[in-house]
Parts: structure tokens; C-alpha cells; sequence
């Protein structure tokens, strides 16, 4: 019984305190965007130039649900939009995951391939991957395949960096155990090697997939005619600066969303690792 | 014939920054009989992890041959079970896959290498860890899976290199006293590296004792006190003064050669 009245007092301290918590994230942002709204509602500036963030927020309401066509012809579009970015994002950021990690674990692992394979992309690395569009266009047309192709350049040389360092960087003494117990050579690669470098390939999955993003939107600017990108840069044609950051906001979203996702995947993976850093946290 | 066979084992690296050849292991000779508990005993780079990794097959003499059980080593495998300084245990795995890798590298289904792990998580007196990753355990624990990961291999030699020495003390004496019991319930043949005279003696029934750089055999002890023996008996510090003896011996005609 004692025990119930000690504790009792104690409660709302600690409900204020997460109160807080949770207000805390938000203090910064919410003072920027009321700070915005009242500097654009001053009228020091044409509301064309600078929308406020209700106008944004109208905007992006309207080229999602349709409901008054502020937007005009995006009016209810928005999904087809985004479908459209998203699908580029994944089909290069796919097969830029899947070269990329065995082409970096083929040269991590093999020195064959290291001499052979690894000087030619470490030369094609350092060139800006938006540097490609004009061959692209020339190469695949304007379509999906350029923006694919510019989001496989930009996401496949994070995760093949990612995976050499992976593959180099295992303990040797881990091999010498693999070695010890029998594996052979196939085995040591995939139940050795492989697993011991799977946090350095999501360390380079997690990059590729912020690079796929801002490659897919630079490719729907010039060399294709929809996605969100296209959207942005058409409407600053047409100084619509409210449908532009909009479609900013938009990116931004489904960037978070996607590195998101592949932090629950990677958590889920390498749930081994996490008893650390858990305990590290709360211990 | 002999569980190993060492015979005119010469070791030496190449340095190559400094260009030149660094003799390490001088010309070894030694026979280890199954189901012995030898100590390789000598100050630290004297090369014993050298001679107990070409044991192992990691490296490869520069001259002289190894056999196990008259086979010539030439590469790692799981005739030898090797224990580690530092545990070195798959990360990703639990304490029961661990102890069980060798099995699955074998192909077997899981429910029996689980079967046949459980023997070995039981004899290490880990129950209730099996499901365990080594981040969530001691090193005194990731040790002991360290040590039933190479018995269930079943080899005929284990090999261990200063498995204890990161280990507090007292979980360092629990340890040697659970060895000694594994040892004598299994009979097995153990090649044990320490620079430790004590840990030598509570654990060997023949001690091994090398120089200094280049490593060479000063004497090799039997030692057959038996067990649990007590570190302050006369057998024990009588036996412990003839070790340290041979080492000061080592260390003053270094000195009068320098
Ligand atoms: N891979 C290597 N390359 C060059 N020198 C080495 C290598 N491994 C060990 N050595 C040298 O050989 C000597 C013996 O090393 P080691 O066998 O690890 O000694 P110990 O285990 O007795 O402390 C040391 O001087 C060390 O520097
Ligand atoms: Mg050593």
C-alpha cells in the first residue's frame, strides 16, 4: 500500500516530462513555418513569389484529392505523379543493389576481379552522374529508361563501395574460424563473409537510395515528361512557385518514406547487431 | 606415434618494411601424445601463436613438418578444433548456431544440429543462453561457447591460444577448473598457449617451456600432480621454482650476451 502513495506523486512529473519530449521535436519547425505564414500574409512580398505555407498546403491538397483545381491540370494527379517517381526510383535503385553488391563483393573478395574490374569503376565513379543525361537521352530517348539509368548510376556506386569495404574489412580471424570448421570456399563467402558485411552494404544501401531520389527528380527535369520532378520544373514555368514546393515537400516525403522503409528492413536483418546498440541506449 | 609431431619446425617472416628476415621459430621438435594437456609456456612473442597456428594450418612453416595424427597438416580443418584469444564467434549467430556452424557447414538438418548442440551448450553450463547472441553475453560466456564450438567437432586436438587471458580473475580460475573437468570426462589432447606459469600449472600435465625470440624448446616438464591441485602445496611451488628458474636462467644469459 505504501508503495502506491510514493509513486503516485511521481507520475505527472514524469507525463510532463515526455510532454516535453514529444514537443520538443516540433518546436523548431513550427516556429519556421509560423514565421513564414505571418512574413508571407506581410505582403512584403507578391504572394506569386513567395506562398505561404497555407497556400502550399492548398496546393499540395488540391494536386492530391482534386477538389477545387488550384492545381489545374495536376488537379488529382498526384498519385499517378509520385507512382511514376517512385516506380524510376525502384527499378534503378534494384539494379543498382544487385550489381553493386556483387560486383563489390567480387572484387572485395576476389583479387582476380579487384585487378581486373575495379579500375575501370573507380574511374567512372568520380563523374557526376547528372553529367550522363545528354548520352542518356541519346542512348534510350526520352522515357523512363534515362531517369532509370540516372538513378542506377547514382545509387550503383554507393552500394559498390559500401560492399568492397564490407567484404575487406571482415576479420580475418572470422575466415581463419569458417576455415577451421570446414567451410569451403562457396561457404565461406555466404555464411562468413557475406553476413559480416551485410552492415556495411545497408550503410551503402541507405546512401544509394537519397541519391536515387534526387537523380530521379534531376532526370524528370530534362529528359522526362512526368513525375514529381517534372511537375516542380513545369509549374516553375508557369510560375506556380506554391505547386513547387509542393512538389518539394512531396520528394522529401517519399525520401524519408523510402530510407524509412529500408531502415525497418535493415533492423529487421540485422537484429544481432541491434542488442548492442539497444543496450547501449537504455543501459 | 604421437597426436602431433613436430619435427625441426623453423619459422621465419619476412619484414618487409625494414627489409629484412625475422627468425621467430628455431628449429622445434616436440611430440605431443594423445589425450596429454600440454602448456606451451614463454614470454609474449616468443612465437608460440606462430607454432600453434602452423599446428592449426593458418600459416605454414618455413621448413620442418607437422603431422597430426601422422597426417601432414597443410591446411586448416576440423581434425583441430581451434579456441581463439578473443572468441571470435560469429556475431550474427546465436550461442546454439555457433556451437552447431559446423554442423550446418556439413549440411545437417536443424533439428538434429540443434539436438547436438544442446550436449555441448549443457556441458559448457550455458543453459538458457542458447538463444543468445555474443553481444548479449560475458566474454567469460562467448568463451565458453568458443571452447563447445570446437569440441562438438570431435577433433583430435584442440588448440587454444590464451583463451583466458582478457578474463577477470576469478571467472579466469572458474574457466580453468571447468577445462580440467571437460578434459578429464573427454579425454582429449590439448595444446594450450599461456605466458603464465601459474596458469600453466594448474592446467598442463606437461608444460612446455620456450626462449625468448627466436623461440626455441628450453624444456619440456611432465608434471603429473594430480587434480584439483593446489596452488600453495610444496609439489606445486617446487615445480613452479624449477619453471621460473629456467626462465631467469634465459633471461641472465640474454643479458650477458647484449
Ligand atoms: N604475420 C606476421 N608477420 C611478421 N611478423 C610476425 C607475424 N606474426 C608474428 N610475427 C612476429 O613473430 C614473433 C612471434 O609472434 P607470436 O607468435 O604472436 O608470439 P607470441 O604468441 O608468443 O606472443 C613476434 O615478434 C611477431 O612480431
Ligand atoms: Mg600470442
Amino acid at each position: 500500500m505504501t508503495s502506491v502513495t510514493d509513486t503516485a506523486p511521481a507520475k505527472p512529473a514524469f507525463r510532463l516530462t515526455r510532454a516535453f519530449q514529444g514537443l520538443e521535436r516540433v518546436i523548431v519547425p513550427a516556429l519556421l513555418i509560423a514565421g513564414w505564414e505571418a512574413f508571407a500574409r506581410s505582403g512584403m512580398l507578391p504572394p506569386a513569389l513567395l506562398p505561404a505555407p497555407s497556400a502550399v498546403l492548398h496546393a499540395l491538397g488540391d494536386w492530391v484529392f482534386g477538389f477545387d483545381e488550384t492545381t489545374q491540370t495536376y488537379s488529382g494527379h498526384w498519385t499517378r505523379d509520385a507512382l511514376a517517381s517512385a516506380l524510376r526510383v525502384f527499378g534503378g535503385f534494384a539494379l543498382a543493389s544487385l550489381l553493386g553488391i556483387l560486383a563489390g563483393v567480387a572484387i572485395g573478395w576476389s583479387r582476380l576481379f579487384e585487378k581486373t574490374l575495379e579500375p575501370t569503376l573507380q574511374m567512372l565513379r568520380p563523374i557526376p552522374p547528372v553529367s550522363w543525361i545528354p548520352l542518356a537521352i541519346i542512348w534510350f530517348g526520352i522515357a523512363d529508361k534515362p531517369a532509370i539509368f540516372l538513378v542506377f548510376l547514382g545509387a550503383f556506386f554507393p552500394v559498390l563501395m559500401n560492399s568492397i569495404h564490407g567484404v575487406k574489412t571482415v576479420d580475418h580471424n572470422f575466415v581463419r574460424a569458417g576455415a577451421m570448421m570446414g567451410a569451403n570456399q562457396r561457404q565461406m563467402l555466404t555464411d562468413i563473409v557475406l553476413p559480416a558485411a551485410l552492415p556495411s552494404i545497408f550503410a551503402g544501401l541507405r546512401i544509394a537510395v537519397g541519391s536515387a531520389w534526387m537523380l530521379t527528380v534531376t532526370a524528370e527535369m530534362v529528359a522526362v515528361k512526368s513525375g514529381l520532378g517534372y511537375v516542380l520544373w513545369d509549374s516553375y514555368y508557369f510560375l506556380r512557385y506554391d505547386i513547387v514546393l509542393a512538389a518539394m515537400i512531396s520528394i522529401g516525403l517519399l525520401g524519408y518514406l523510402s530510407d524509412l522503409g529500408l531502415k525497418a528492413i535493415m533492423a529487421r536483418t540485422l537484429r544481432w547487431q541491434q542488442a548492442t546498440t539497444v543496450q547501449g541506449r537504455t543501459g | 606415434m604421437a597426436a602431433i609431431e613436430l619435427r625441426n619446425i623453423v619459422k621465419v617472416f619476412s619484414d618487409k618494411r625494414r627489409g629484412r628476415d625475422l627468425l621467430t621459430l628455431d628449429n622445434i621438435d616436440l611430440d605431443i601424445e594423445a589425450n596429454d594437456f600440454v602448456c606451451l609456456l614463454g614470454p609474449s612473442g616468443c612465437g608460440k601463436s606462430t607454432l600453434l597456428n602452423i599446428i592449426a594450418g593458418f600459416e605454414q612453416a618455413t621448413s620442418g613438418r607437422t603431422l597430426v595424427d601422422g597426417k601432414q597438416v597443410e591446411r586448416p580443418g576440423s581434425d583441430r578444433g581451434v579456441v581463439f584469444q578473443q572468441p571470435t564467434l560469429m556475431p550474427w549467430l546465436t550461442a546454439i548456431d555457433n556451437i552447431a556452424f559446423h554442423l550446418k557447414l556439413k549440411g545437417i538438418a536443424k533439428a538434429e544440429r540443434n539436438d547436438r548442440a544442446m550436449e555441448f551448450i549443457d556441458l559448457v553450463g550455458l543453459r538458457g543462453f542458447e538463444h543468445h547472441h555474443p553481444s548479449e553475453m560475458s566474454g567469460g560466456m562467448n568463451q565458453r561457447v568458443g571452447i563447445a564450438r570446437a569440441l562438438l567437432m570431435n577433433p583430435s586436438v584442440i588448440l587454444m591460444d590464451e583463451p583466458f587471458a582478457a578474463l577477470d580473475a576469478q571467472t579466469k580460475l572458474e574457466m580453468q577448473e571447468e577445462l580440467v573437468a571437460i578434459w578429464q570426462k573427454r579425454r582429449c589432447t590439448i595444446v594450450f598457449v599461456t605466458h603464465s606459469v601459474d596458469e600453466a600449472l594448474v592446467l598442463g600435465n606437461k608444460i612446455v617451456v620456450m626462449t625468448k625470440r627466436p623461440g626455441r624448446i628450453r624444456e619440456a616438464v611432465n608434471f603429473d600432480l594430480p587434480r584439483p591441485r593446489d596452488s600453495t602445496s610444496p609439489e606445486f611451488n617446487d615445480a613452479k621454482r624449477h619453471i621460473l628458474a629456467l626462465i631467469r636462467e634465459e633471461s641472465t644469459r640474454l643479458a650477458q650476451a647484449s
